[in-house]
């Protein structure tokens, strides 16, 4: 459902991407892993439109979504959902004014409403009873679950995760790919995530790509990826600190 | 030398491309400020931010500085036997240049900083990518309102302190120095003309626009975590007196 095809963007004089070349799949749950700091935040900010690229194409349903204009970008926006790397929550607003925000802002559904299919929202993600807290009151794992909430309100056909367990303890880690499982599982939405918690890749993805400098250096699936030679890529699986990649 | 004039040139580059990039803004805030939907509870809030919250402050510089200025141009009017004039100086100095320039510097001091840290914030932390993500324009929704609120509030709080000001004047020239309070009012009466005062609000609206023009654009431009918003409050502060000095003498020099 989203081409990407030699997608290239330097800040001053440093490569982020280098030629990205990657395929994703609707309805499926694709994982993008990579070293920190290898650019994965700035690939996906690409693929929604925050950051334009110096050159490459990023096909929608085979429409060029990189050369749109303002407003035509804008209606493309509300197909997308996004869980931020921080959850991003709006510190000024409460819980459920955050997951609402969307509806609020797009839809001419009363308050009444709204605050039904948030809590309904909040409840698929384990949250209960807290949506008048405020964002400072979460702690890191509420936040990204009140995040995914926020993320998926509008049903979006794709939801795009940055680092969703980065952060959090193994058992909350695990609980996020559950709730990412079910979540997709539901509407069949098309999942992007992006991170370096393998054990999460293993657990919820259909395809893995990884991102090292500036290119996919490997992808497939599950399956294919353990079983690939590369020796960058087994490096970064079994977190070694002998081999290509060097710590810096 | 050669240093120097290197880095000469480098600031003054630097300061036209903010000027160019904050010049855009101001484009896109004059355009979306007159598309709807217009979300006038945002705007309110951001009234009652910048009005009510800088209303102590400029209360407290608007009288002191009156008291001040009564007690000073005696000194010089008393030479002339002029005392009777007081009056007439605090109220033309107050309305077409202190009022406006003080309550200027007191709200970027009170208003600007704190816009510039709620945006820094918002931006470092990605709140305002994820308006974006959302179809909201973050220009549109964070931006127009405060500009808008700066507009609006500045003249109010001017008047403000135009008011408090000749009141703390009277008060010194009155009590303190002894001068006629019938005479003390009819001088200020005399000479004081509606120009001036009118004069002074539109010297405040500029203020108000330059000034969260300024914060919003450093609060937008924020990078690199908590310092990273620590230096765009400073320099929003930085911006936004420069500007208001800068501005109140072309100002100065085109409407008088
Ligand atoms: N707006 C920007 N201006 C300049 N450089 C940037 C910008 N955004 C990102 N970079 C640079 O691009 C590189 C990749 O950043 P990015 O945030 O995409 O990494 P990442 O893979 O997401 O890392 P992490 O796992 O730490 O989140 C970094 O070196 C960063 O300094
Ligand atoms: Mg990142």
């Amino acid at each position: 459902m989203i081409k990407i095809r030699d997608l290239k963007k330097s800040f001053k004089t440093k490569i982020v991407l280098d030629g990205v070349n990657l395929d994703i799949e609707k309805g499926k749950i694709t994982v993008i892993i990579g070293r920190s700091g290898e650019g994965k935040s700035v690939f996906i900010k690409h693929i929604i439109g925050l950051i334009k690229p110096d050159s490459g194409h990023i096909y929608l349903d085979d429409k060029d979504i990189v050369s749109l204009s303002e407003s035509e970008h804008s209606s493309i926006l509300k197909r997308f959902g996004m869980l931020f790397q921080g959850a991003a929550l709006f510190d000024s607003m409460t819980v459920a004014e955050n997951v609402g925000f969307p509806l609020r802002e797009h839809t001419g559904l009363s308050s009444k409403d709204i605050l039904t299919t948030v809590k309904e929202k909040l409840r698929r993600v384990g949250l209960v009873g807290i949506e008048d807290l405020m964002p400072a009151e979460l702690s890191g794992g509420m936040k990204k679950r009140v995040g995914l909430a926020r993320a998926i309100i509008m049903d979006p056909e794709v939801v795009i995760f940055d680092e969703p367990t980065t952060g959090l303890d193994p058992v909350m880690s695990a609980n996020i790919g559950e709730l990412m499982l079910d979540t997709q599982k539901a509407l069949k939405t098309t999942y992007i995530a992006i991170t370096h918690d393998i054990a999460l890749t293993f657990r919820v993805a259909d395809y893995v790509a990884m991102l090292h400098e500036g290119r996919i250096i490997a992808e497939g699936t599950v399956e294919e990826i353990k079983n690939n030679p590369n020796p960058i890529l087994q490096q970064f699986l079994t977190g070694s600190t002998k081999g290509p990649l060097q710590v810096t | 030398m050669k240093d120097f004039l290197e880095s000469l040139g480098k600031k003054v580059e630097d300061a036209l491309l903010t000027a160019g990039r904050i010049g855009i803004i101001f484009g896109q805030v004059c355009h979306l400020a007159f598309t709807p939907p217009f979300k006038l509870r945002n705007i309110f809030r951001q009234m009652e931010f910048v009005g009510v919250n800088s209303l102590f402050i400029v209360l407290l510089t608007g009288s002191f500085t009156g008291m001040v200025l009564a007690m000073q141009s005696y000194i010089a009017l008393n030479k002339f036997g002029a005392e009777s004039l007081v009056g007439t100086t605090v109220a033309l100095s107050m309305t077409r240049e202190l009022g406006p320039v003080l309550t200027g510097l007191m709200v970027t001091g009170r208003a600007g900083s704190a816009m510039a840290t709620e945006l820094g914030t918002m931006r470092v932390s990605e709140q305002i990518d994820a308006l974006y993500t959302m179809a909201i324009n973050p220009v549109k929704y964070l931006i127009v309102p405060r500009v808008i609120a700066g507009v609006l509030m500045l003249p109010i709080l001017v008047i403000v302190a135009d008011l408090v000001g000749i009141a703390g004047g009277y008060l010194i020239g009155v009590n303190m120095l002894d001068i006629n309070s019938g005479v003390y009012m009819a001088r200020t009466e005399e000479y004081l003309q509606m120009s001036d005062i009118f004069n002074g609000l539109i010297k405040a609206a500029v203020f108000g626009l330059l000034i969260s023009l300024s914060a919003c654009y450093q609060g937008f431009n924020a990078k690199g975590g908590a310092e990273g918003v620590g230096k765009c409050t400073t320099q929003a502060v930085v911006m936004g007196s420069v500007m208001v000095l800068i501005s109140d003498f072309l100002l100065t020099t085109f409407m008088f």
